[in-house]
């Protein structure tokens, strides 16, 4: 059974009548012994025989007590679910035991990941703007949910992302060579050259694929997890996607299935404020995403996504308690979009550049790392000179490198559609070829390889 | 008359008749006496009685290659298939609406008593989530068979099938893919199945490269097709005609086999006239057509059950309409956009000389399933008789 330390439980009315939400808060200092899974399958059964003679509501659907006064549940959102956080806008640590007590190492390495992912964004951006790579999308602000996520979870841990978390990726090893890969499309690419900027994917790294299409993740994470829950290997599934893919059927379908299924796995939300230009207000009336988790029966839990100590220390007790026992868990980090929604965004046309600012400068993932790590003694201002300048020259080196290789040779058009190639699709690419021979001239080969 | 009914139905409705006693009785006695108080609806006139689609199956002959046989019907030798499956591969699970007792066509009865309750489960009633969450699951390493209830309703997962499913292995460089995945679902008409019971979505599948859309004739082709799918790397959609799931029965192979997938089957060879059908069509035309149009033009038609419909066997049907010069394709999907379009754009292309007449599509007119005109929609034997005699006097 799961030995704790200090367990503190806290009961939290969330809405007006009979409804709670229970918010376990246990100490960072939890033993390590190996939890013993409890495989539930089918979980809630009806205890009790059908029995008229009580006055207790008998319903197979909800497990309840009968009341005789007309009153409707009024949602909470003036104040809403409370956002865990671990340190204050400039970095220092509120309350000690929830410090995770991280060795110097563990957080230099978080600050350079986010700050190198910082680099490439700007270089990358650029290079978009000046016509190099044909689309980009930037992680701006929201360095702090990428890493302290990635962090708190195992290597093997299966990733499903939605196509702002290449912070994730970048934490676990991802080379700057291979995310320029991806962008310029060229021979190198881990994806053969198929789809657009920043849909990266690493079979090594155990980070599914991106698709442009918004929440499919979900239901097939709650997927995932169950054949993982099955082959017993103590691995969990972790599920990235933004407020605006919350509102997809498919977001509904992933939370009502992990949760009957009992499936090991994390939903992290990204409530980043925006989806392209359609603020939260037009997203959604309710209390946002956590405030959906009770209503699936799942785990939830609401964090300040700028506080990487917070992401961290939410991400890693869900992890446990995932795996341990077979649940989801929800946890919705509030953050900000300090870039426009991709190249293809002029964020100017529907937010003020004061509301920006404010982000940008007065809570930001990095500065708030930043300012814990000088506390500490740990970063000072010659570091920080140093560090800028190595991984600005990391970038630029690998974007060199990444432009001037060749694009993939055509005849990847025509593979991967199935395992095997079949008749009629290699008549096509035979057909295609005999025509590129004939008109040649019209046709960029130069820059494929050969 | 109407005065002595309601005094009944009050009497019944006021009786102190403990819950389990008014179930049944009460509404079957009052349903039965209310038809006696009025004698004409006692009286059946022959244009009331229901026209059922009554058809004859003809069994293929017993397979002699695949070890013993045992009598089955379409959903037994399903059964059989998803057997042969959660035996042999430990990650092989089945799950959808209702599958758990057994399903809404039994294809699935006694599977989760045999095989537990973790590899044979129900999963909340939205074709997204299943869909994806096979997906998800063939992602994961497991053998992932999804069941749709009804091929109707499959739309709601076509984002999840077409965007995700057909194009993981493609978009990712081939690090990635969903090939463990197989989605069942009955398909085609019923009789009375009306637009929601009776649809047969092929074509749109058709459309979308990276699937597999697979459709049996009979039990035993059944039996076989459906472990190719599973067995097959890529992400399969299986239709199973519904008529059939009682109606076919033929003496199927226990053992598991395989028959190949994109390979169209040659179930008559004719000179005259080339037929292409798959699911219940294939019945109807092979077994009564065929002979019809023997017996009373002299034609000779060669009969093709083209099985797989994606990819199809270009291969085996441009041979034949080589040799026979007419082509006749006939499927119940409305006719607009429906796969015999695609069959007779590429047989022209590829066999324009050889044709000695335009080819025909014997289809359902673009119209929903209907309900009780279901006996004008679909594409009967009579409506594919004279297709050929018009062909063969072009």
């Amino acid at each position: 059974m799961i030995l704790k330390m200090a367990a503190v439980r806290r009961m939290m009315k969330l809405y007006g009548l009979g409804f709670h939400a229970i918010r376990q808060q246990t100490s960072l200092r939890a033993s390590r012994v190996p939890q013993q899974r409890a495989f539930h399958v089918n979980g809630a059964q009806r205890q009790q025989p059908f029995d008229s003679s009580v006055e207790k509501p008998q319903f197979p659907g909800a497990s309840a007590e009968f009341v005789d006064q007309l009153e409707f549940i009024k949602p909470n959102v003036i104040s809403g679910i409370p956002i865990y956080r671990v340190m204050d806008r400039q970095g220092q640590i509120i309350r000690p035991t929830e410090d995770p007590q991280l060795s110097k190492d563990t957080v230099l390495n978080f600050y350079q990941k986010m700050t190198l992912l910082n680099t490439m964004d700007r270089i990358l951006y650029e290079s978009q703007r000046q016509g190099r790579i044909s689309f980009y999308m930037t992680n701006y602000g929201e360095e702090g949910t990428h890493i302290g996520s990635a962090a708190a979870l195992n290597p093997n841990d299966l990733v499903f992302g939605q196509y702002r978390e290449a912070g994730v990726l970048m934490f676990r090893g991802f080379p700057l060579d291979l995310f320029m890969a991806q962008c310029y499309a060229n021979a190198d690419d881990l994806g053969k050259g198929r789809q657009m900027p920043v849909h990266y994917g690493s079979r090594d790294l155990n980070f599914v694929t991106i698709s442009s299409p918004l929440a499919t993740q979900l239901p097939q994470a709650a997927g995932a997890a169950y054949a993982l829950k099955r082959e017993n290997s103590n691995r969990a599934v972790i599920c990235y996607f933004g407020e605006g893919a919350a509102s997809e059927g498919d977001a509904h379908a992933g939370f009502n299935f992990a949760a009957t299924l009992e499936c090991p796995l994390i939903f992290f939300c990204r409530n980043n404020g925006y989806a392209i230009s359609t603020p939260t207000n037009e997203q959604y009336r309710g209390d946002g995403i956590a405030a959906r988790g009770p209503g699936y029966g799942m785990m939830s839990i609401r964090v300040d996504g700028n506080d990487v100590f917070a992401v961290y220390n939410a991400t890693k007790e869900a992890r446990r308690r995932a795996v341990a026992e077979n649940q989801p868990f929800l946890i919705e980090a509030m953050t900000y979009r300090i870039g426009h929604h991709s190249t293809s965004d002029d964020s100017s046309a529907y937010r003020s550049v004061d509301e920006v600012n404010y982000w940008d400068k007065q809570d930001h993932p990095i500065s708030r790392l930043r300012h814990y790590m000088t506390a500490h003694g740990w970063w000072g201002e010659d570091e920080e000179r140093a560090w800028r300048k190595q991984s600005r020259k990391l970038v630029m080196e690998a974007f060199e490198r990444a432009e001037r290789r060749l694009k993939p040779h055509p005849d990847l058009m025509f593979t991967d559609v199935y395992e095997e190639m079949n008749p009629g699709l290699q008549k096509q690419k035979e057909s295609m070829w005999r025509h590129i021979q004939q008109y040649k001239e019209h046709y960029p080969l130069d820059l494929y390889d050969k | 008359m109407a005065a002595a009914a309601a005094r009944l139905l009050l009497r019944s409705v006021s009786s102190k008749d403990p819950v389990t006693n008014i179930h049944a009785s009460l509404h079957n006695s009052f349903g039965v006496t209310l038809l006696k108080l009025f004698p004409s609806c006692t009286f059946k006139p022959k244009t009331q009685k229901r026209h059922a689609a009554h058809f004859t199956f003809h069994p293929d002959p017993v397979p002699t290659k695949y070890g013993s046989t045992m009598k089955m019907n379409l959903f037994q030798s399903v059964t059989s298939a998803l057997d042969n499956t959660l035996s042999s591969d430990p990650t092989a699970v089945i799950f959808g609406e209702d599958v758990a007792f057994g399903g809404v066509f039994r294809c699935t009865v006694g599977l989760r008593d045999k095989y537990g309750k973790d590899r044979v489960f129900n999963t909340p009633l939205c074709e997204q989530g299943i869909v994806g969450f096979g997906i998800g699951a063939a992602v994961g390493g497991a053998t992932a068979i999804a069941e749709i209830q009804f091929a109707d309703y499959i739309f709601p997962a076509f984002d999840q099938i077409v965007n995700e499913a057909a194009k993981y292995r493609y978009r990712s460089g081939n690090l990635y893919d969903c090939g463990n995945l197989t989605i069942r679902a009955p398909w085609g008409c019923v009789g009375h199945g009306s637009l929601y019971h009776s649809q047969s979505p092929e074509a749109f599948f058709a459309h979308c490269p990276g699937i597999k859309v697979v459709v049996p004739r009979g039990p035993i082709q059944a039996k076989g097709l459906l472990l190719s799918c599973i067995a097959d790397r890529n992400p399969c959609i299986f239709f199973e005609p519904k008529i059939l799931y009682r109606a076919a029965v033929e003496q199927v192979p226990t053992e598991p086999y395989l028959i190949p997938l994109s390979q169209a089957e040659v179930l008559q060879e004719g000179s005259d006239l080339t037929v292409v059908a798959w699911g219940t069509q294939v019945g109807h035309i092979n077994g009564e057509v065929a002979a019809m149009a023997q017996e009373k033009l002299g034609v000779s038609c060669e009969v093709i059950d083209l099985q797989t419909i994606l990819p199809w066997d270009i291969e085996t049907v441009c041979k034949s309409v080589v040799k026979t010069g007419r082509l006749l394709i006939s499927h119940e999907a409305p006719v607009t956009g429906g796969f015999a379009a695609e069959i007779s754009s590429t047989v022209q292309e590829e066999c324009f000389l050889n044709l000695e007449a335009p080819i025909t599509r014997v289809c359902g007119y673009d119209t929903p399933f209907p309900h009780i005109f279901e006996p004008f929609y679909i594409p009967d034997k009579w409506k594919c008789f004279d297709a050929v005699k018009r062909m063969i006097n072009y």
